[in-house]
Formats: structure tokens, C-alpha cells, sequence
């Protein structure tokens, strides 16, 4: 299944767009989509935290994605 | 009631959303912009935010605070985009009838909000830029 992960902050400069494709094998879960985007950008290990949101909401590692979720990195955040 | 802007925040503004004629007591947060971080000079900040979630965080936090204060109204509204030493980055109102609610609903909405709201700061100074806590 492809998934479309929107980016935001570093997340953003670390692969220098706003958005990455990834190709997800079954299971569909947080947590493999997680291992694929460490796999690509292994920057994403050197930050402090990689949180998943699954439209709009924090997601756990072992929820399941569907095709039509809107997918987003969110690095650590720092807003105030 | 919760808003990301563009624009420069009119901290007045969000102070009369939250009047009640049930309250005694308003107590208002503003986050600022500081010319400084560790002793390194700050030219300025950039803000990026993820609106539509960052919107829904900051209603949770609203709904929080009603939960464990009694809360007549909280605002919470943050700015993005560029901003320049001494610019308002946040604003948090709230009103209680009495002053010690509305002084610990106040912190807890802004210490939830640097937990829990996607939003980004980008520190740039002279020399470079940082984002903000993304490493450990």
C-alpha cells in the first residue's frame, strides 16, 4: 500500500519536501511505516522523538492505516 | 476557542473573548519572542504548525482545563510564520470566578501546549538556525 506522509519541521528538511511516499507491506501498522522511513532517512534516528499521526490524532505503534488516512511525522514539537 | 494566525496576535483581543460577568478573575500568558537562547543572539523565529491538528491539541487542552477548573472561557490562539524579536509567538486567556484557578489553568494549558501541539520553531541566528528541542 502506498502511503503519502505529510512533513513538517526538521522532518522537512530531512528529506527536503513537505510530503514522502512510502511503499508499506502488510501489515499496514505505525510501526512498520516507522521502520520504512528510518530505513530511508536514518536522520530520523537522531532526533529526540518521531511521533505518527493518523488524521490528525496521535497514533499508537500498532494501529492500523487505511488507504484513505492522512498520514503526518510530527518531530519533537516546540511550540510557545 | 483556538486559532493558528498569520498575522500579528492583538493580545486585548483575546483577552475580552474570554470576559464573563461570572468571573472575577482573567489570567492572560504571552509568549514572546527572546533576542537570545543560551547566550547566542537570535535574529528571529520561524514558526510552522500542522493548522489542522494543532487546532484540535489546543481544543483538548481547552476541555481539559474546564474538566479540572471551573473555567468560564479559555482562548488559546498562537501565531506562525516568521516573527521578529519581541513579537507575541502565543496568547492564553482564561477567566474562573476566583484568581487561583485562573492562574493554574493558565500554566497548565501553556505547559500542555509545548507538549502537545505540532507546532515548530526554528531559532535563526546570525550563523545558522535550529530547530528548536528536535534533538536530544
Amino acid at each position: 500500500m502506498n502511503i503519502e506522509i505529510k512533513l513538517f519541521g526538521i522532518a522537512k528538511e530531512i528529506v527536503s519536501s513537505s510530503s514522502l511516499n512510502i511503499e508499506l507491506d502488510s501489515p499496514y501498522t505505525i510501526h512498520g511505516l516507522r521502520n520504512e522511513v528510518m530505513a530511508k532517512y536514518p536522520a530520523f534516528g537522531d532526533l529526540k522523538s518521531i511521533m505518527v499521526a493518523v488524521n490528525s490524532e496521535y497514533a499508537k505503534d500498532d494501529q492500523q492505516l487505511a488507504a484513505s488516512d492522512e498520514v503526518a511525522l510530527i518531530p519533537p514539537v516546540s511550540g510557545g | 476557542m483556538a486559532h493558528i494566525s498569520d498575522e500579528s496576535l492583538d493580545v486585548q483581543a483575546v483577552v475580552d473573548l474570554v470576559r464573563s460577568e461570572s468571573a472575577g478573575a482573567i489570567d492572560v500568558f504571552i509568549g514572546t519572542v527572546r533576542n537570545s537562547t543560551k547566550g547566542k543572539g537570535v535574529v528571529r523565529l520561524e514558526f510552522e504548525s500542522y493548522d489542522i491538528m494543532a487546532i484540535k491539541e489546543m481544543q483538548k487542552i481547552i476541555t481539559q482545563a474546564e474538566a479540572k477548573w471551573p473555567v468560564e472561557k479559555m482562548a488559546i490562539y498562537h501565531r506562525k510564520g516568521v516573527l521578529s524579536i519581541g513579537e507575541t509567538a502565543v496568547v492564553i486567556a482564561v477567566s474562573t470566578p476566583h484568581r487561583k484557578a485562573s492562574f493554574e489553568a493558565c500554566q497548565y494549558a501553556i505547559d500542555t501546549l509545548k507538549e502537545t501541539v505540532p507546532i515548530w520553531k526554528k531559532e535563526v541566528f546570525k550563523d545558522g538556525e535550529v530547530w528548536v528541542a528536535a534533538h536530544p
